[in-house]
């Protein structure tokens, strides 16, 4: 069940990603889902090796990422609960949401400052 | 004596709701709609993590990358998954006038004024993006 003293953090990470995800995902998955992979734009390979790989972006890649995530898991937490009706396995799957919030924004600083 | 009344053992009533419930009424099921929204923002990160990736992988990569991410199966997904992030665009903005009210000088900003202030910053922040992708 919710923990009054871990919960305004989760939400204010929800609201974070929140914002983040409406302004900057819809033209991501835009460009990286249909337009690059349709044709519609093609940039060179070096040329967006060099946009993606700039510090700047690298940085505001990984806060859109790990925002968003966080947003995702509170959201979905909820979802579970009252849509499916869940709330019994509430440790489960608060565990659940957040740890895959944590291990994918992990990935994401490993691809994003490391690989990158 | 049996029947009603304040007998000890008694469970709580608890009311046993459909699995369907949001489907009921028009505004259940968009709540619901908004709040599934959040599984295609995690498949957007998956997505745009498997991009970075790809590119950072070297340009064989990144061509295989266009190859799987071109498989209808693939754009179809993602055509499902844009519109769902629309939808939470749409609601996101909406919601925020709401949910923390604007004020400049005691006075309270209209709602339109703070969506359309949003909408405003998405095609900003959208034109930057394609211009740093593209050029």
């Amino acid at each position: 069940m919710p923990n009054r003293e871990v919960e305004p953090f989760a939400w204010m990470a929800f609201s974070a990603g929140g914002v983040a995800a409406a302004m900057f995902a819809p033209i991501l998955l835009f460009l990286f889902g249909l337009a690059l992979p349709l044709g519609w734009v093609s940039p060179d390979h070096a040329g967006l090796l060099d946009a993606l790989g700039h510090p700047l972006t690298r940085l505001a890649l990984l806060g859109v990422c790990a925002a968003a995530l966080f947003h995702f898991a509170h959201r979905f937490r909820y979802t579970l609960y009252d849509g499916l009706q869940l709330a019994r396995f509430g440790t489960v799957i608060t565990a659940g949401c957040y740890g895959l919030a944590v291990l994918g924004s992990a990935a994401a600083a490993y691809i994003l400052l490391l690989v990158l | 004596m049996t029947g009603t009344g304040t007998g000890t053992g008694q469970r709580a009533y608890r009311p046993r709701m459909s699995l369907w419930w949001w489907a009921r009424k028009r505004s259940y099921t968009l709540f619901i709609l908004r709040e599934l929204s959040s599984v295609f923002v995690a498949w957007f990160v998956l997505f745009t993590l498997l991009t970075v990736w790809s590119v950072a992988r070297g340009e064989e990569r990144y061509e295989q990358f266009l190859d799987f991410a071109s498989n209808p199966l693939v754009v179809a997904l993602n055509v499902l998954a844009l519109a769902f992030l629309l939808f939470h665009t749409v609601t996101w903005f909406n919601l925020t006038p709401k949910a923390m009210p604007v004020k400049v000088r005691g006075r309270r900003v209209p709602s339109t004024v703070v969506i359309a202030a949003q909408w405003l910053g998405f095609v900003v922040v959208s034109a930057f993006v394609v211009w740093l992708v593209v050029s």
